[in-house]
């Protein structure tokens, strides 16, 4: 029997920064519009985690009285600082002599589940329909080979894929225009990348995986509005990666640190390099006598636009993260995720109304300031291929000299899977153990995600050969997936590969980093996943 | 026959709670709610009762802010017909509940009020008691499965013992337990339908009836840290340990 179907002017899959954005900006050049939002996470924000330090352009645009009705972006930016971190030391840059992308005192310290609350509120004030807890699970295609639309996956399957009690089979949504902006490696976009090779003659994506954490701390220890940076220790100079603290309302800290996924040591292990950089002295002092609140993780892109795929394809267009937007050197996304969705609606509209082909989109968003600040900050991270101490020193010439104009362009050489050494080639870490005061456990930081899948449903966490983890990955990389997921997903027991599959967070690391590429992740049942707060 | 039940906004299951730094309660801002899950349960066993044509109408209910709405919504998504929400401000104690619900049952009039066991969040387990008390109707309680005959219901119940088969004439109060039924998932089209459902508001304070809190509430506290465990060598250790340093024998 057909599934029942949908069908709308235009479907967005995701309800971030971009997806909500597109939807908010065609709902206000046309209320005519029918607009339906699809997303994976139990509520709109509960998939969301960013830094964040947002910079209002975008929102500036898209909602200019963003302030007047109440939008969550209150913490102006009051104070900043950058430090190179020894073992034992640190080192205080002088600001003046940072880069222009990464000052921030028009910006300001926000949470951006909280803003996309806001924007969802906002555009279902427009007539815009969002579903959370509807993860879209499939790209349906005419014949001609454009896209349909999406179905949804079906819910109520257990682990072998029969019906349970109370089974409801997923519904197809078909639209004029399907927009993607599912964030970092979302599971349909990577297919779409694929099937209509939008990254040809491009370079490979380049991916980090971010944690967060969030603090309450004593009120001696705060200084509200107060952004800090850091690189250096606890990673050697090979390894790309920071981290940021970013002192919140109510006495939070937001902390975190991001670690390129490039890394070569298949010992390295993410979560504790984050953990263990808690314990510098700059910081242990910061959050002493405090209690973390608030954990979680997630892959972000690097790439820039050397590796930025074409956003159009027929019937629909991929935008934000699921394309890669994110402006590295500046350390943020949201507004070019959200000037990507503006550009998307602006460009559905001549569509729908005088017949454009999509392929529009790429001409309006060269010409954007979106892709202008991504221009100028290509080299940077390519750089850092050569070191941290190289890449500052290039940086410094690229960003503050020449301000991203020099006449080349820094090629990304490989995709992150391939980074890896052989285990035997490299050296074992020994983290040291959590004090779980200031440190932690995988198990307690799982835990404060609030994720949690359904039980007995068929495990989202797919293996293309099964027999490969323990056969090939353990022996030549001592299966690196015990260590890159960044909640122990991934475990060998006797001799076994273990996939935990109830405690996964969505980060997509183990889609991008497994060296075979042997795990694929899709979606799980609706509403699974972390339940995060104010990330 | 007609089914009123009451659904609760908690906090998710999900969530890892967590006490306010002057104790006077818990972290609800930032944090994200649903449906008490036996509420769900209860629901579930309405529609169901409703579909096999041994009711007409099933009536979701809840109180408390306007985001309390949220779970009527949800109601509606899954076969409730249409929903009422009394609005109310801050905590709302399961005397000040029953007696709201009461004043609904007088205006309704409904042949069953279904809800679940017990709420996550205060985990009481006195509504549906008080409210049975308070109508002087029969009451059957943490029911895992319910039949219904001419004019009466069978109701198995969890007990400490295992399981208590009884009959309740109608009219009756149930408290729903997990085990009751399998909730079903809203599909897309029926959380569209739901959003046009008639969903009455109706101010507490319309209704006449006194919520104020009987209970004073001293000081919320986290629970004392488990301290971890050490293993021991032989019987006349444990028993030394038991004796000298636990107290306990």
């Amino acid at each position: 029997m057909p599934r029942e179907v949908m069908g709308y002017d235009v479907v967005i899959v995701g309800a971030g920064p971009a997806g909500l954005s597109t939807a908010i900006k065609l709902k206000q050049i046309d209320t005519n519009i029918s607009v339906c939002i699809l997303e994976k996470g139990s509520e709109v924000g509960a998939h969301i985690l960013s830094g964040n330090v947002f910079e209002t352009k975008a929102l500036d645009e898209l909602l200019p009285k963003w302030k007047e009705e109440g939008a969550p972006v209150k913490n102006k930016v009051s104070k900043e600082r950058f430090l190179f971190l020894g073992k034992n030391n640190s080192l205080n840059w002088p600001t003046w002599l940072l880069p222009s992308v990464q000052k921030n005192h028009k910006n300001y310290i926000i949470s951006l589940a909280n803003l996309c609350r806001w924007l969802a509120e906002q555009a279902e004030k427009l007539g815009v329909e969002i579903f959370p807890g509807f993860p879209a699970s499939e790209v349906l295609y005419k014949e001609d080979g454009s896209i349909k639309g999406v179905a949804t996956l079906d819910m109520g399957l257990d682990k072998d894929g029969n019906k349970k009690e109370g089974y409801q089979e997923g519904m197809e949504l078909h639209a004029k225009v399907t927009v993607f902006a599912e964030g970092c490696r979302g599971h349909l976009g990577k297919q779409l990348i694929k099937k209509y090779e939008l990254d040809k003659g491009k370079n490979p994506q380049q991916y980090g995986i971010g944690f967060k954490e969030i603090w309450e701390v004593n009120e001696t220890q705060h200084e509200e509005g107060l952004v800090m940076h850091t690189a250096g220790w606890p990673l050697d100079n090979k390894t790309y990666g920071g981290s940021f603290v970013y002192h919140a309302e109510n006495k939070q800290i937001y902390i975190g640190y991001v670690i390129g996924l490039d890394y070569k040591n298949p010992y390295l292990s993410p979560f504790d390099e984050f953990q263990r950089f808690k314990t510098h002295k700059v910081i242990k002092k910061m959050l002493e006598g405090g209690k973390r609140i608030a954990f979680g993780a997630r892959a972000l892109i690097e790439g820039g636009i050397q590796s930025l795929p074409k956003m159009y394809m027929p019937g629909g267009l991929l935008i934000g993260c699921d394309a890669g937007t994110l402006n590295m050197p500046k350390i943020k996304g949201s507004h070019t995720a959200m000037k990507s969705g503006i550009i998307a609606a602006e460009t559905i509209i001549e569509n729908l109304k005088n017949k454009k082909d999509l392929s529009i989109y790429e001409e309006k968003f060269k010409t954007s300031w979106a892709y202008k600040e991504l221009y100028a900050a290509r080299n940077v991270k390519p750089s850092f291929s050569w070191g941290l101490l190289l890449g500052i020193i290039y940086t410094g010439l690229d960003q503050i000299l020449f301000r991203g104009k020099l006449p080349f362009t820094l090629k990304h050489k490989h995709a992150d899977h391939e980074s890896l050494k052989p285990a035997k080639e490299m050296e074992k870490i020994n983290y040291p153990k959590p004090d779980c005061k200031i440190t932690f456990d995988k198990t307690s930081s799982v835990f404060l995600t609030g994720t949690n899948h359904v039980d007995n449903q068929p495990v989202h966490l797919k293996l293309k050969d099964s027999n490969l983890p323990i056969n090939f990955t353990l022996k030549e990389y001592d299966e690196p997936a015990q260590r890159y997921c960044p909640v122990g997903v991934y475990e060998i027991q006797n001799e076994k590969f273990v996939i935990n599959s109830q405690n996964c967070i969505h980060c997509k690391t183990c889609d991008i980093k497994e060296p075979s590429q042997n795990i694929t992740w899709v979606v799980p049942e609706g509403g699974g996943g972390p339940k995060y707060g104010n990330m | 026959m007609k089914i009123l039940v009451a659904v609760k906004r908690v906090i998710d299951y999900n969530v890892q709670v967590r006490v306010k730094e002057d104790n006077t309660g818990v972290v609800t801002e930032n944090v994200k709610m649903s449906t008490n899950p036996p509420d769900d349960n209860a629901i579930e066993e309405a529609v169901k009762i409703k579909e096999s044509g041994k009711a007409k109408e099933v009536v979701a209910i809840t109180i408390g802010e306007e985001k309390a709405q949220e779970t009527v919504r949800k109601a509606l998504a899954v076969g409730a017909d249409r929903g009422i929400h009394v609005r109310t401000d801050g905590v709302v104690e399961p005397l000040a509940v029953s007696k709201i619900l009461k004043k609904i049952v007088e205006k309704e009039n409904p042949d069953l009020v279904f809800m679940g066991k017990q709420a996550i969040d205060d985990d009481c387990n006195q509504t549906g008691q008080m409210l049975a008390a308070l109508l002087n109707w029969p009451q059957a309680t943490f029911a895992s499965k319910i039949t219904v005959k001419e004019k009466l219901l069978e109701v198995i119940r969890e007990v400490d013992e295992g399981l208590e088969t009884v009959e309740v004439n109608i009219p009756a109060v149930v408290t729903c337990d997990l085990r009751l039924n399998e909730p079903r998932y809203a599909s897309l089209p029926n959380i569209m339908k739901a959003k046009k459902k008639p969903l009455e508001q109706i101010n507490f304070s319309d209704l006449g009836v006194d919520i104020k809190s009987k209970i004073e509430q001293i000081k919320v506290e986290d629970p004392p840290k488990r301290k971890g465990g050490i293993k021991v060598s032989s019987v006349a250790e444990l028993v030394q340990k038991l004796k000298n340093e636990a107290k306990v024998i």
